[in-house]
């Protein structure tokens, strides 16, 4: 067991884990944050995406050791307090989740795309989110709501 | 002795008294429901017998509006991502004429009855009329008790938006204020329902209230569950299916920090018996490395030489027998004999998982007073508040569901393996367990859909009208595993779903069924065996409208009756898709439709050919015939959805065994579709008409693969007759 500190959210945490212990489990049941979603454990599926230092990363294959004291995670939870960041309203506009289960990844990932390419082509969004799987198939909609935010950020 | 007893009995009727405290209802005054007997129900004034008296198991409270004016539906539907959390607790606002209300999530409670359960596509059809009337009787005695509080005839009174007013003089209460005086009237036996031309949610595309929830990590899924003092279980199970534990070797987990205790664990899944080895931790990171450093030997019982390319084999051959016949009309072989065309073809299907994005899991609490709580995404709270005590031997009343939103279901949390085995563990160690699968657990252990093999046979006469039709599904079957007296010599009538149902009318048919035995665990999955045999099906039939010389749509109406559904949804399907309008070259489009249990959707194919053994899907123009619908967007939702899932199971490998085992193991390779392979779908809903309610979560499926099949067919010439195929490499 070490002792690590992270910064989750803005908010600094110190906990004892072994050194290979996943981002993911460190933020679910140390941070107790449980809207980061545990779905394949290989990095196949993206429903652990948080952002490290800005950049999506899958949590379910980045060891707590190799964070740094500096390194700043932002899981779902911290992208807004109210639920109005402009990705989370255009997903709710255009009623993307059915089950649910992958959709924090989803908006991980395309925060993270709107951010890097404020006007993504449909191309350019298939490319950048075709790591997120659904299983209920919410990709149509996953794309509109994409699109819609880009309209929102623009105005 | 007498005093414990009279204890007991004491805080057995506290309990049921304390129903509604314990759900959080302090100041509840008027409470509406469902009073279920032998074979009948009623509408139920619940508000007497739920607050003081010694509650039966039989009355389910759906409405209870507080005198403080707070309004609570519940919801007895776990919602799987089909909308159930929306649209049940819907049924009732409307009619009760409420636009806020809190909503909850029954948890298998006895008294919400058997119901609580979520399959079928059965949910909101089977509730339609039912839930209407429960709201509109609440609505009609709200009502009655303005009337009689301002002593007016009940004529010059309505309700709106959680109040009553009276017309001539525009005053109005409140649902909260009148929550009393209703309470103490009688229950309407008749309610008049509202007239749809006045609905104000029914029908319209209402927002989801568990969406915000869903887009900011709020929603409490199975696997979220956080219990004081939890710890976290992980099972290693055997590979190969219907073997058995011979020893195991704890010492090297034993020593992984955090592992607590390493135990043997069996899960239930019907007939079908397992164990496995649990390790029990702190957390579950340390669960999974102990469960790394097991040594275990297993006994196979003979089973480690099974395979797919053996079993399949064997369905091939099984193919020549007889079988025994679902359905006869005319007499097919003579007419077969009898015909200088006929047509003979034998389809081919997979295996494959339900993989929903939530692994199993569940988390479990055996108090020392023997009460279990229990925590899990499922399908079925009734199931399991029924299973669960009588194989634990526990109080009904000792057991406490909570039913969490589930993280996808597709039908494999219809079943309660996974909570027996969470049970299992929490029993042995009487801490609260949270247990989580893998996803390598999830994908290998099944239970899976069962392959359907198809023979079929056809013949068209001189005028190109189809004559004689046969056929004939070759598969294992599902309730071989769940009914323990399933007799082999009889027609499976879950394995072949709608084969001799669809509206076509054929003058000769002779449909039938060869049981194939399999060890492997098989189970419902999205539309069940209507997603394989509509592939059969429904590309045979078009293989016959070739070989009469007749377009695949017309070959369809023409043996369609003017009043059928199918009618009606292939017509609507044939306009919105512009059948008729010449495709470029290269291009082809392919139809089908299925009516089954779930109910009936048809479907047309775009596909452009990119080279002569690869094509691309351009567009699916969808239909579904529901009768009525209650959330538009959400029905659109689930097509898009079953869309999605349709092609998947068509064009990904699907599973297979080899030596006794399943050869897959995660999304690398049993791989769902990703968005950029997701088309463009147009769906159009047909609720007017109809000879009965449908339902909405399966219909989409069964016509995904033969309508795209069929489009293949045209653009390339390339006839596919096995499941599954590659788009980019058709053979």
């Amino acid at each position: 067991m070490k002792k690590y500190t992270l910064n989750i959210n803005k908010k600094s945490l110190v906990i004892e884990a072994e050194p290979d212990t996943p981002l993911l489990w460190v933020i679910r049941d140390y941070a107790g944050l449980k809207g980061t979603k545990f779905g394949c454990g290989l990095g196949l599926c993206g429903a652990c995406t948080v952002h490290l230092d800005g950049q999506p990363v899958r949590s379910c294959q980045t060891p707590v050791s190799t964070l740094k004291p500096s390194s700043k995670i932002t899981t779902i939870e911290g992208i807004s307090a109210n639920i109005d960041h402009v990705v989370q309203k255009a997903w709710i506009e255009e009623q993307v989740p059915q089950c649910g289960y992958c959709q924090s990844g989803q908006i991980m990932s395309a925060v993270a795309l709107l951010k890097a390419n404020p006007h993504p082509t449909d191309e350019e969004i298939d490319t950048y989110m075709s790591g997120n799987l659904c299983r209920c198939g919410t990709y149509i909609r996953i794309r509109k709501a994409i699109h819609r935010a880009a309209g929102d950020l623009s105005k | 002795m007498k005093t414990i007893n009279r204890q007991r009995e004491n805080s057995h009727v506290e309990n049921r008294r304390n129903f509604l405290r314990k759900l959080g209802f302090s100041g509840a005054a008027f409470v509406i429901g469902i009073k279920y007997g032998e074979g009948h129900q009623e509408i139920s004034n619940l508000s007497e017998a739920l607050l003081s008296q010694d509650i039966s198991f039989n009355l389910s409270p759906y409405i209870i509006i507080e005198k403080s004016g707070k309004i609570t539906l519940f919801n007895t539907k776990p919602d799987m991502g089909q909308g159930t959390f929306q649209s049940i607790p819907a049924l009732i606002a409307e009619e009760l004429e409420v636009e806020k209300y809190e909503i909850k999530q029954s948890g298998g409670e006895k008294i919400f009855g058997n119901g609580q359960s979520s399959g079928g596509s059965y949910s909101v059809r089977g509730s339609y009329f039912e839930l209407r009337k429960v709201g509109a009787a609440a609505r009609e005695m709200l009502i009655t008790a303005a009337a009689t509080t301002w002593k007016v005839p009940v004529s010059e009174c309505y309700a709106s938006n959680a109040k009553v007013f009276h017309k001539p003089s525009g005053k109005s209460l409140d649902y909260g204020s009148l929550a009393e005086t209703a309470s103490k009237l009688e229950t309407p036996s008749n309610p008049v329902l509202k007239d749809p031309k006045d609905f104000k949610i029914l029908g319209k595309s209402m927002k989801r209230p568990d969406i915000p929830g869903k887009v900011s990590g709020k929603t409490i899924f199975g696997i979220d569950v956080q219990v004081p003092g939890m710890v976290y279980a992980s099972v290693e199970r055997c590979p190969v299916f219907g073997a058995k534990l011979k020893s195991f070797d704890k010492s090297e987990a034993m020593k992984v920090a955090g592992v607590e205790q390493v135990i043997t664990v069996e899960r239930v899944f019907g007939i079908y018996k397992s164990v496995g080895v649990a390790v029990i931790a702190k957390n579950y990171w340390a669960a999974l490395k102990g469960r790394k450093a097991l040594k275990i030997e297993w006994d196979y019982q003979g089973h480690g030489d099974f395979n797919t390319d053996d079993y399949f084999q064997k369905l091939r051959e099984l193919s020549k027998s007889e079988g025994v016949v679902d359905k006869s009309v005319g007499d097919f072989d003579q007419a077969y004999k009898d015909s200088s065309k006929k047509v003979e073809a034998f389809y081919e299907t997979p295996f494959v998982s339900h993989s929903p994005m939530e692994a199993m899991n569940c988390t479990a609490h055996w108090k020392e007073n023997d009460k279990l709580e229990i925590w899990a995404s499922t399908q079925v709270p009734s199931d399991i508040i029924d299973e669960i005590p009588a194989m634990f031997k526990l109080k009904t009343e000792d057991v406490t569901l909570h039913t969490c939103f589930n993280g996808g279901g597709f039908g494999r949390r219809l079943s309660n393996d996974f909570v027996i085995e969470a049970v299992n563990i929490a029993r042995a160690i009487k801490k609260p367990v949270k247990v989580i699968w893998t996803r390598e657990d999830d994908t290998r252990q099944g239970p899976f859909r069962p392959v359907t093999f198809s023979a079929l046979k056809g013949a068209v006469n001189e005028d190109g009208k189809l004559v004689a039709f046969q056929h004939k599904v070759i598969s294992p079957t599902i309730m071989s595993f769940l009914n323990p007296a399933f007799d082999k010599t009889k027609v499976d009538e879950t394995m072949v779903e709608g084969i001799s149902h669809q509206d076509y009318q054929i003058p000769n048919m002779k449909n039938s069924f060869v049981f194939a035995d399999i060890h492997i665990p098989m189970f419902w999955w999205r539309s069940v065996t209507s997603s394989t045999l509509a592939f059969s099906h429904e590309c045979f039939i078009d293989e016959l409208a070739v070989a009469a010389g007749k377009d695949p749509m017309a070959f369809r109406l023409d043996m369609l009756k003017e009043d059928a559904d199918s009618k009606r949804v292939l017509q609507k399907l044939k306009e919105v898709s512009k059948w008729d309008t010449p495709l470029p070259k290269g291009k082809g489009r392919g139809v089908a439709q299925y009516l089954f249990f779930a109910g009936l959707g048809a479907q047309v194919f775009e596909v452009s050919k990119l080279s002569d053994n690869s094509v691309k899907i351009d567009k699916v123009y969808a239909v579904i015939d529901l009768g009525t619908v209650v959330n538009p967007d959400t029905v659109k939702a689930q097509v898009e959805g079953a869309i999605a899932m349709g092609i998947t199971a068509a064009t990904k490998p699907g599973i297979t065994f080899s030596e006794g085992s399943t050869v897959q193991s995660n999304f690398h390779d049993n791989p769902i579709m990703r968005l950029p392979e997701m088309p463009e779908v147009e769906v159009h809903i047909l609720a007017d008409g109809g000879k009965t309610i449908k339902g909405v979560g399966e219909p989409g499926l069964p016509p995904v693969a033969p309508a795209l099949a069929n489009a293949i067919f045209a653009a390339t010439g390339v006839r596919i007759r096995k499941m599954p195929f590659e788009l980019d490499n058709l053979v």
